[in-house]
């Protein structure tokens, strides 16, 4: 595309009446214009025979969507300076300790966002490290041993799950995973595995565990998609080189496909960690909420994101709606930090083609 | 290997990479299944608790108080409409807008910084938008509204719909805009009629991917759209929508508030996979494939 040439900047003007164009640069010279840049003057000169009520709009266009561009950016930088100017008031009263004080105390005005904090990244964790075996079993599955057939519907049944609306999953999780966990599969933890202190206490159905399973659920077709479209990328002769070595359909797999495409599946669990921080409906459906920082993952506890949900509209006093805001800013932060490095990673596998959703 | 030697004997595949293939074969199905399970499960159960409660009174009546037996989410499926309307205005133009400027005038460093930005809005947590939002909107507005419920979503749809239309965009051949700009015709036309025009089914499954994610948000409308229990057509005015209906009313200690969130629950996963579905088939046919 020709965009050195600049529609704000309209060429000298002409004489009153338009010579007909005398030699025509060929097509082609116009097109490679953009990338070689020697055309320029050819093609600065094609437009300035034009006539310049074709010349205005283009400007006019042009500006449009600039700002239609700059407003992208100006919504990230409006976001980013709400937040920090809504969590002053907090960010000054209490500092770095915010972030590690205990006690959430809206009566004496003591906020500290601890328990918040760990509850997101239980939840998070226990959530991929469930979902990060599933996810790639299914990238594998859909790309390496699925019948032709039926690997469109599947992947497509896969990336349904990204569409449920996450209240759904919370719904979900109240009414039914909820009650499956605390009449058989909390029990049946705690018998087994109660020794280890993960699975003790009471069996409450909605708690820390339920969180993650739901969370997992919902980071899997993150995971999945990026995995599918990594593996996708490692060139076709890398397997049949490893296949015509005597490798089995697995050492296949594993020696030619999956370590080719290890750090886009990296990258694609750090995109699947970003959604799971900071998930909220379905969350603060299931875990119970409640400040506490609890070995046990039957206990009930809180996210970052939780927190916000339920207590924003409810919040007393400048400091109060304040320390939330400031929980949203380092919401904000951590994901994008986590997102920046997936992105980074998944780039660098696929050149940038890859579409990365999230 | 010279052709003289003699070739080795093919050994057999050894018991122990016989078992981890076939292991790994059966762990990839049972992810599959394991993965399928959950997405079924769901189905089934909106289907079951919701078809239930769906009924007339359901789709035209506002809510009973808590305890009164009957109500609806009438206010809620038009509030997520009138919601997702001014999401829609604020968000297509600006997505679209800025996917032209990407494709067509962003291979620069400028360009660069404005894909990492949409990129950066996309994993903003919704949570955080809706704060965003509050504070933007309904701080200076000094109430809970419709609008700022519309703006947190429509803030959601830019980055999705501004990276499907640049990179449909790419996928119009050069040729194509060379052939219009040889006929005369101005970069403005060529890109609306000519490119865009080209790229329209893969720009519109973006626009559709978009609306179906933000349909079902419920973060951030919960403190912009605010929710009501009452008929409201203002923009300036708190809203109901839909998905913070089944959100009260699922941690509802009552029991008819429960079948109705199922309800609730399942009109809205059909308007959204209505809108998947719909995608689905029409880029299956349509030349540009993509999207979904």
């Amino acid at each position: 595309m020709p965009d050195n040439v600049d529609p704000m900047n309209p060429p000298e003007p002409l004489g009153e009446l338009q010579k007909p164009v005398v030699a025509v640069p060929s097509l082609a010279q116009v097109g490679k214009e953009s990338k070689t840049g020697v055309t320029a003057a050819v093609l600065r000169k094609i437009r300035s025979t034009h006539p310049r009520s074709s010349r205005i709009p283009d400007a006019v266009f042009g500006v449009i969507i600039l700002l239609s561009a700059i407003s992208v950016f100006a919504i990230v930088v409006l976001v980013v300076w709400e937040l920090i100017s809504q969590s002053r008031i907090s960010l000054h009263q209490f500092g770095i300790k915010f972030f590690y004080g205990h006690d959430w105390d809206p009566v004496n005005g003591s906020f500290g966002a601890m328990p918040f904090i760990y509850g997101t990244l239980v939840s998070s964790f226990l959530a991929l490290l469930l979902a990060v075996p599933l996810a790639v079993g299914v990238a594998v599955y859909i790309t390496e041993m699925c019948p032709q057939r039926l690997r469109a519907s599947i992947s497509f049944l896969v990336e349904l799950l990204a569409a449920i609306p996450s209240v759904i999953y919370g719904l979900w999780g109240i009414f039914v995973l909820a009650p499956l966990l605390r009449e058989y599969v909390e029990p049946f933890l705690a018998r087994t595995l109660g020794w280890t202190g993960f699975f003790s206490g009471p069996a409450y159905g909605l708690g820390m565990l339920a969180a993650g399973i739901i969370l997992a659920i919902m980071v899997v077709p993150v995971i999945a998609s990026i995995t599918r479209e990594v593996m996708t990328a490692v060139p076709q002769n890398q397997r049949e080189a490893v296949l015509a070595l005597g490798a089995t359909r697995w050492e296949m797999i594993r020696m030619g496909v999956l370590r080719n495409a290890r750090i886009g599946i990296v990258g694609g669990v750090i995109l699947g960690l970003g959604r799971a921080l900071g998930e909220t409906m379905a969350v603060t459906m299931v875990i119970g909420n409640r400040p506490e920082v609890a070995k046990s993952l039957f206990a009930p506890g809180y996210t970052m994101a939780s927190v916000i949900a339920n207590e924003f509209t409810e919040a007393t006093g400048d400091l109060y709606l304040s320390a939330l805001v400031e929980i949203g800013l380092a919401l904000f932060i951590v994901t994008l930090i986590v997102n920046a490095l997936a992105r980074l990673l998944v780039w660098s596998i696929t050149g940038g083609t890859a579409r990365v959703r999230a | 290997m010279p052709n003289s030697a003699p070739t080795p004997a093919p050994q057999a595949v050894s018991l122990w990479r016989r078992f981890s293939n076939q292991g790994a074969t059966v762990f990839a199905v049972l992810a599959a299944i394991l993965v399928l399970v959950p997405l079924l499960a769901i189905f089934v159960y909106l289907v079951i608790k919701g078809v239930g409660s769906i009924n007339l009174a359901f789709l035209t009546n506002t809510p009973k108080p808590p305890g009164e037996a009957g109500g609806g989410m009438a206010n809620g499926i038009v509030g997520t409409g009138l919601i997702l309307a001014v999401a829609s205005v604020i968000g297509l133009p600006l997505g679209i807008g800025s996917g032209i400027y990407l494709a067509e005038y962003g291979r620069n460093r400028f360009g660069d910084l404005i894909r990492f930005t949409a990129d950066v809005l996309n994993g903003v947590p919704s949570i955080v938008i809706g704060i965003a939002a509050y504070s933007l909107v309904v701080v200076p507005q000094k109430h809970f509204s419709a609008f700022s419920g519309g703006v947190a979503l429509g803030i959601m749809m830019i980055p999705t719909i501004a990276r499907a239309t640049e990179e449909m965009l790419l996928m119009v051949p050069n040729v194509v805009r060379e052939a219009a700009y040889g006929l005369g015709i101005p970069k403005w036309r060529t890109t609306l009629s000519i490119s865009l025009r080209t790229a329209s089914a893969g720009v519109i499954t973006g626009c559709m991917l978009a609306f179906a994610r933000v349909a079902g948000e419920t973060a951030p409308l919960l403190f912009t759209a605010f929710g009501n229990q009452f008929w409201n057509l203002k923009l300036n005015q708190p809203t109901a929508a839909l998905s913070l209906q089944v959100f009260t009313y699922a941690i509802s200690p009552y029991d008819d508030w429960h079948k109705q969130a199922w309800a609730g629950a399942l009109i809205l996963i059909l308007l959204i996979v209505g809108a998947v579905a719909a995608v689905r088939i029409t880029t299956s046919r349509g030349m540009l494939k993509g999207g979904a």
